[in-house]
């Protein structure tokens, strides 16, 4: 054993597991996020071309049909949903790029911090839904080209909304992920299951006067309560018919309910907590 | 080490998959400031424990403390104060080496104007520190090792714990991972922890435990478990290796088995006994290798078999069973 003095080195003292020491530690995920971003711009122009291939081509195409059914542009409904399904692939991609993590081994670097995986997940989730958003800010500057005004307030809205859901999303991304070992299950189950949320939402189609099955199964759909808002902001800024409304931005209904945007705001909210938690429970049992 | 509490404590440690012990019953002092080397052959249960150590597992049966506390109830405490390089590789390829010593501080909670101190001194001892802002996707395989080094030192750790550091790095590389470690030694007090299967690396270490199936069949210094074989290896190469074996038995009164394709027994003074070996058997011998005692010796000694052995017949085999001396 050697019985040098040892030169002096930096003294460290790593504190106590307080609340700034989560906030700190969810920060740098978060900032990890957002510089693993800005090196990744192709991720940034290929996440583009879906939604202006729904929005131009997809819109465009159905718009010849349905021109005949008022005075909305079916471009212009379809706007939100773009905006709301492009978030959707972008965050569930944020919460389950947990699996390259656990791949490339540095999930363990961060589960083995002394700090609680609640932290870890927070900072990945508001990492996730930063980047969705920041994706969604280059769709929403399209808005003029589909007859959406630029309104300052609509605008400021939408983003709030669009990184609720995102984070809403990407918390189930990575609730999914958590049990995944191999990184090729990873794409095939997003498919899975950010499909049907997408299909089943109202991103797509008005839920006006929809069969009963498929009512029931957009009730039941998180999205739907994340995509509505969305909507009802972009059409409370439009000059619209009483009737284009209610055919084109119904809302949601229980039964004879119908469900305030600020309930359906606070169901997505909820349905973030809710699946942060069940992934922090999954999560710490994997370790 | 009475003086000092032991920086790590092990008592009556096990751990079962199912029915695999992987874990059966260790017992274990680390003394502050001491290399200590876990040696044994893959799947001797090394990992295993390391991971209970590290909090990253928990034991079915016992207890073990680390740098005074314990892993199973006192875990963020016990986080806090070791340091950790895995086998696998835990960094972001994506990130510089200062980022992802930045990030570790961060999630450490090591504030902020030390971790730049510490991040320079710890980038600078891996020889790290021009390399800096160069994502680590472009660095050689050694230098992401000496990067988890590094990182594992960032928030100056009392215990510091290596499972298998050089594994899969080319020999020049794995001596210079030693040197850095002996280099950190030579700086600071630290207790390092590090199992290796590699024979020549454990004799880097001050104390060395030999594990064997879950359980600790030697534990001493280098020095110490060599002297005490007191006997040189002789491997000889013969046209005819069980007729050799039963000659030398009968002969000589020698415990002689097949290893590694060729016959191996211990004898005292090897060198002395090479003519007596040509004079006294029938079968032709091919080749005579006398070695000094080294540590392979000594898990020879202790388990019956090599440690390459060990490593080609997981689970033990009968025959090494039935070598196996005492």
């Amino acid at each position: 054993m050697t019985a040098t003095t040892p030169t002096p080195v930096a003294e460290v003292r790593v504190p106590a597991a307080g609340l700034a020491h989560q906030v700190r530690a969810a920060a740098v995920v978060w900032q990890r996020e957002m510089i693993r971003f800005g090196r990744d711009r192709s991720r940034i122009v290929s996440s583009l071309v879906q939604p202006v291939l729904f929005l131009f081509v997809l819109g465009t195409g159905l718009s010849s049909l349905i021109a005949s059914s008022g005075d909305v542009d079916f471009r212009t409904f379809l706007f939100p949903g773009v905006l709301a399904t492009s978030v959707l692939f972008t965050a569930a991609f944020s919460g389950i790029s947990m699996v390259w993590d656990r791949e490339f081994g540095f999930l363990r670097e961060m589960l083995v911090a002394p700090v609680s995986t609640t932290a870890i997940l927070t900072g990945k989730c508001l990492g996730g839904a930063t980047v969705a958003t920041l994706q969604s800010l280059i769709i929403l500057a399209l808005a003029p080209l589909v007859g959406v005004p630029y309104d300052l307030v609509m605008m400021i809205e939408l983003v709030g909304l669009l990184f609720l859901m995102a984070f809403m999303i990407c918390a189930l991304g990575l609730f999914l992920s958590a049990r995944l070992k191999q990184v090729q299950s990873a794409m095939p189950l997003v498919q899975l299951t950010i499909t049907p949320l997408m299909f089943l939402s109202g991103s797509l189609f008005p839920l006006s006067n929809l069969p009963g099955w498929l009512h029931v199964a957009t009730t039941l759909n998180p999205m739907t309560y994340a995509v509505e808002p969305i909507r009802s902001v972009v059409f409370d800024h439009l000059e619209l018919t009483p009737a284009a409304r209610a055919t084109f931005n119904p809302g949601i209904t229980w039964g004879s309910w119908h469900i305030p945007v600020p309930v359906q705001i606070a169901i997505v909210a909820a349905t973030c907590l809710v699946l942060l938690g069940l992934a922090v429970a999954r999560f710490a049992r994997t370790e | 080490m009475d003086d000092h509490a032991a920086a790590i404590t092990v008592r009556g440690l096990v751990k079962r998959f199912k029915q695999v012990e992987a874990v059966a019953g260790i017992d274990l002092d680390v003394r502050p400031a001491e290399t200590f080397g876990f040696l044994g052959p893959n799947g001797a249960g090394k990992s295993t424990t390391i991971k209970i150590l590290c909090t990253l597992a928990d034991a079915t049966a016992g207890t073990a403390r680390v740098a005074g506390f314990d892993v199973a109830r006192e875990r963020d405490q016990v986080r806090r104060h070791i340091g950790l390089v895995f086998q696998e590789p835990t960094l972001d390829g994506y990130l510089t080496a200062e980022q992802n010593l930045r990030f570790h501080g961060e999630l450490y909670g090591v504030d902020r104007a030390t971790a730049a101190r510490r991040r320079q001194e710890v980038l600078t001892m891996v020889d790290l520190w021009e390399r800096r802002g160069d994502l680590v996707q472009t660095f050689s395989g050694g230098m992401r090792r000496r990067l988890e080094i590094a990182r594992g030192l960032l928030h100056s750790p009392r215990v510091l714990f290596l499972d298998e550091p050089t594994v899969g790095l080319d020999p020049q590389t794995r001596a210079s991972i030693w040197d850095y470690l002996k280099e950190l030694h030579r700086r600071q007090e630290i207790t390092v922890f590090v199992t290796t299967h590699y024979m020549d690396e454990a004799e880097h270490c001050d104390r060395i435990a030999i594990v064997d199936q879950g359980r600790i069949v030697a534990l001493d210094t280098p020095a110490a478990l060599k002297s005490g074989i007191g006997k040189d290896r002789v491997q000889i190469t013969t046209d005819d290796d069980a007729r050799a074996i039963a000659e030398l038995a009968d002969r000589f009164g020698l415990d002689a088995a097949l290893h590694e394709g060729a016959v191996t027994f211990a004898v005292a003074e090897g060198a002395a006994f090479v003519p007596q070996l040509f004079a006294g058997l029938d079968v032709p011998i091919n080749s005579v290798t006398v070695t000094r005692p080294s540590l392979d010796d000594v898990f020879l000694a202790y388990t019956g078999r090599t440690i390459r052995d060990a490593e080609a017949a997981r689970p033990m085999s009968p025959m090494a069973l039935a070598a196996r001396g005492r």
